[in-house]
């Protein structure tokens, strides 16, 4: 018996909410990422422990789905926020007003 | 209280301290290498929910690669100190009106749901056991991913090239 499965909800929920204002309140772009990655992994954790709570292998193999998901979406972002920094000198998305 | 509650309690404290002081770090060096610390939880906590495939996969990729390809740009690129914002009244009070609102209707969702109640037992499922189950039944879904995975190599090296010949291009 580990622990009653609302407590590991709850748990997730803080971490999700953390990594939501992380991508909302920061002013950089990076942090911005790490924010959605600590999201990601807040509803990973809730993935593993449903899979435990119903004793059913289907929420453990979603869980490596959102692995692979956000392994693309970070090489892909990194990508584009090194283009932007070619682009403008700087992390701020307030600098990013140029339209060619 | 079992030993196994303690254990994810701690882990619990251990995670929310370390990505809280992630996600405040001027740094973002530091911020990364406390990240690194809340991911390296998150596997224990999924060896602790009885998926040690899954615990191993996640000290690989995001510990590892992940947090790794977020060290490399920024060492990169020189970091220049961009002035965080400042907090107006005007905006931080229906923030902070929204976030305990979302918090109480979470809360009392999760704690109003009989499902909830229920107290997880020990399990594991063995890695030989979720590859056949992967490859039984999500054989497509894998195929799709391995695609995604190529398409975003494509993507990220063409992104990443440089242009030659272009004079509105900044180079550093």
């Amino acid at each position: 018996m580990i622990v009653p499965f609302s407590h590991v909800l709850f748990f997730a929920g803080i971490l999700f909410l953390m990594g939501m204002f992380c991508a909302v309140a920061r002013r950089n772009l990076i942090m911005i990422v790490l924010g959605v990655e600590i999201m990601l992994n807040a509803a990973a954790i809730i993935f593993v422990a449903a899979a435990l709570r119903w004793q059913h292998l289907e929420g453990q193999v979603f869980v490596l789905f959102i692995l692979a998901v956000a392994a693309t979406e970070v090489s892909v972002g990194l990508a584009l926020i090194v283009y932007g920094y070619r682009r403008t000198g700087s992390f701020d998305p307030g600098t990013y007003n140029l339209l060619k | 209280m079992t030993i196994y509650s303690v254990i994810f309690y701690i882990l619990a404290l251990v995670i929310l301290a370390s990505t809280g002081l992630a996600i405040t770090r001027r740094n973002l060096v530091h911020a990364v290498v406390y990240l690194v610390f809340s991911f390296f939880g998150s596997a224990m906590l999924f060896y602790l929910f009885g998926a040690p495939l899954l615990a191993v996969l996640e000290v690989i990729i995001y510990a590892g690669a992940i947090m790794i390809l977020f060290l490399f740009i920024i060492m990169m690129v020189k970091m220049d100190s961009i002035h965080e914002r400042q907090y107006p009244l005007n905006q931080l009070l229906p923030a902070a009106l929204m976030g305990v609102l979302y918090l109480v209707l979470g809360a009392l969702l999760v704690s109003t749901d009989p499902n909830s109640k229920v107290t997880l037992a020990v399990a594991m499922a063995l890695p030989q056991e979720f590859a056949k189950y992967l490859f039984e039944r999500h054989w497509l879904s894998i195929e799709i991913v391995s695609l995604l995975l190529l398409i975003a190599l494509v993507g990220a090296l063409h992104l990443g090239r440089r242009k030659e010949k272009e004079g509105s291009a900044k180079i550093p």
